[in-house]
Order: structure tokens, then C-alpha cells, then sequence
């Protein structure tokens, strides 16, 4: 069933939050910056969203909830990847980097230490 | 770090991933964080449903403004200040006594931004991208909107250049409110099709 009103208390009348967790504001604002800047146009970011999309509603586990950012994250990387912007394995492994960080140097508790993103 | 770094970093948080994105990306200068943190900004704070709504009711309260909009939607909604990424080419669909319009982006989330800003969680939601166009009437119904079996149901995918923008119709029981007062009970809702203007819902 459609969830109309969304869980969410509307910040302004009618709306809804607009992102559910800080990282896909940052997503968001990766693509729209990158377009803006000419790296790739937004047709192809599109492409690339809408292939993602259809590969999740293709094959998911039952009764996985669609997470409509993870497919803009992933659309985002495969882009970038295809443009040979960024090698291929480059998330990946600094993901595992930031990953290794002591406990209390990453974002989980809420902190923001200076390495991040100046918000 | 080989193979199996991208094995664990899958298992990972989006969260993580996001930041290492994004690390990669300013260390190679193809973003500038002060950019991008007023773009989120715009989208988070600024651009919204509102936008929509003053035109639908410039449009209820200015014949010569509402014929303008139906013609070249995107002149007419830059007039009234609102254009940028997603806007670049409007249409504007009016509904009638006799035909009800609906949007849809049914192969990822097109829409409108300028004027409605992004797009709410149903309308990126395979049910609703899938449905609306299978069974309009049923997915309106459960959205809380019954459609008369006798009015025609027009489904408009964004999934081309084109963002669409609905015209509702003026409630009754408005005669004499001014614009701001219009644009007040004018509901993102209503401007997608999936609902109605009405002065009960007004705030």
C-alpha cells in the first residue's frame, strides 16, 4: 500500500522531509553539483539512475524495501566509473579505509570531528 | 586492499560509502563542497511545493496569466521567478469536469523541482510508479482520491525532457480570495493529480 502521508512530521505544509538520513542529502548533492559543474549531463546520470532502479525491481530479495537513494549512490558510482572519472575499485577501497577508523572518528556518533564536509 | 575490499565495503553503510564518494571527488577538485552545500541547501530549505502553488493561483485569479501558462508553461512559470535544473521544459496540464491528469516518472523520479521541489517518497515508489499507469483508478482510490467512472483519467510520464505541472481546479467557495489566500490550500498533492484542491483542507 502507498504511503501517502509519509511517516515523517512535514517541515513545511504538504511536504516531507526531503532526505531521511544526512548521506543521501550529500548523494543528492554530489549529483547535482557534478551536472552542474559538466563532469557528466544529468541525461546520463538519468540513464544510469533508471538502470539501477530496474535492476532492483528486477532482482531484490522478498520483501525488500525499496531505498530509492541507494540507487542514486550506486547510478552516481557506475557514471563515474563508466567515464573513467574514477577507477573503478576507488569507492570501494576507501570506503574500507574510512571503515577502519578508530570508533569515535567516523559519523555514527554524531560527531564531526573536522574531516568532514564543512555543514 | 584487493578483491575482498569491495566485498566488505558493500556490506558497509551508504553512509560510508557516501563520504569515501565524496572524498574521492573533492581531492580530485570535480567538486567544490561550498557549491554543493548550497545546492543542498536550496533543495532542502528553499524550493518547494509553495513555488507550485503561487502559480496555480495566479493563474485561478488571472485569465490572461492562466492562458499564458497552458501555452508555454516554462515562459510563464519563469515569470514568476521559478526555473533551473528539472524545469527547463513545462507543461502545464488543466483538469476538467471532464478529464482528470495525473503524473508519473515510470523509469526513475523525474519531476518538476523549480515549482515543487523534490519529489515525496510515494512518487519514487515502484507501487506508484508501476500502478498509476496499470490501474489508475484503483491507485488514485488508494491514495484517497475516487475518480468518477465516468471522467477519462490522462497518465503523463515524465520520462522524457518534459516536466509536467497540474492545474487543479478552483474550489467553489472561493470566490473573492485573493492569490496568497489561494495559494494557500494548493496542495503538492493536487499539482501531480493525485489529489484535489479543496477549502476543507485549507490550514
Amino acid at each position: 500500500m502507498l504511503d501517502v502521508t509519509g511517516a515523517a512530521a512535514p517541515p513545511r505544509s504538504n511536504g516531507e522531509l526531503v532526505f531521511a538520513e544526512p548521506w543521501e542529502s550529500r548523494a543528492f548533492g554530489m549529483a547535482v553539483t557534478l551536472a552542474d559543474a559538466g563532469v557528466f549531463t544529468w541525461d546520463e546520470f538519468r540513464d544510469a539512475l533508471v538502470a539501477r532502479i530496474a535492476a532492483w525491481e528486477a532482482d531484490h530479495a522478498p520483501g525488500e524495501d525499496f531505498h530509492y537513494y541507494r540507487c542514486w549512490l550506486g547510478a552516481l558510482e557506475d557514471r563515474l566509473v563508466a567515464a573513467g572519472t574514477l577507477p573503478g575499485a576507488a569507492v570501494a577501497e576507501r570506503t574500507a579505509l574510512l571503515a577502519e577508523r578508530p570508533s569515535g572518528h567516523d559519523h555514527a556518533d554524531g560527531e564531526d570531528h573536522g574531516h568532514g564536509h564543512g555543514h | 586492499m584487493n578483491a575482498p575490499a569491495g566485498d566488505i565495503s558493500r556490506r558497509l553503510s551508504p553512509a560510508l560509502r557516501t563520504e569515501a564518494l565524496e572524498q574521492l571527488l573533492v581531492e580530485r577538485e570535480l567538486i567544490d563542497p561550498a557549491v554543493m552545500d548550497k545546492f543542498i541547501t536550496t533543495y532542502e530549505r528553499d524550493v518547494g511545493p509553495l513555488n507550485g502553488a503561487k502559480v496555480v493561483a495566479r493563474a485561478w485569479t488571472d485569465p490572461e496569466y492562466r492562458e499564458w501558462l497552458l501555452r508555454d508553461g516554462t515562459a510563464a512559470i519563469k515569470d514568476m521567478g521559478f526555473s533551473g535544473p528539472q524545469g527547463e521544459h513545462m507543461v502545464v496540464l488543466e483538469q476538467s469536469d471532464d478529464v482528470h491528469h495525473v503524473v508519473v516518472c515510470t523509469l526513475c523520479s523525474c519531476y518538476p523541482w523549480p515549482i515543487l521541489g523534490l519529489p515525496p517518497s510515494w512518487y519514487k515508489d515502484p507501487a506508484y510508479r508501476a500502478g498509476i499507469v496499470r490501474t489508475p483508478r484503483r491507485v488514485l482510490g488508494e491514495m484517497g482520491l475516487d475518480v468518477p467512472e465516468g471522467k477519462d483519467i490522462q497518465v503523463w510520464d515524465s520520462s522524457t525532457e518534459v516536466r509536467y505541472l497540474v492545474l487543479p481546479q478552483r474550489p467553489t467557495g472561493t470566490e473573492g480570495w485573493d492569490a496568497e489566500a489561494l495559494a494557500g490550500i494548493v496542495t503538492r498533492d493536487a499539482m501531480v493529480g493525485v489529489a484535489l484542491v479543496s477549502t476543507v483542507s485549507a490550514p
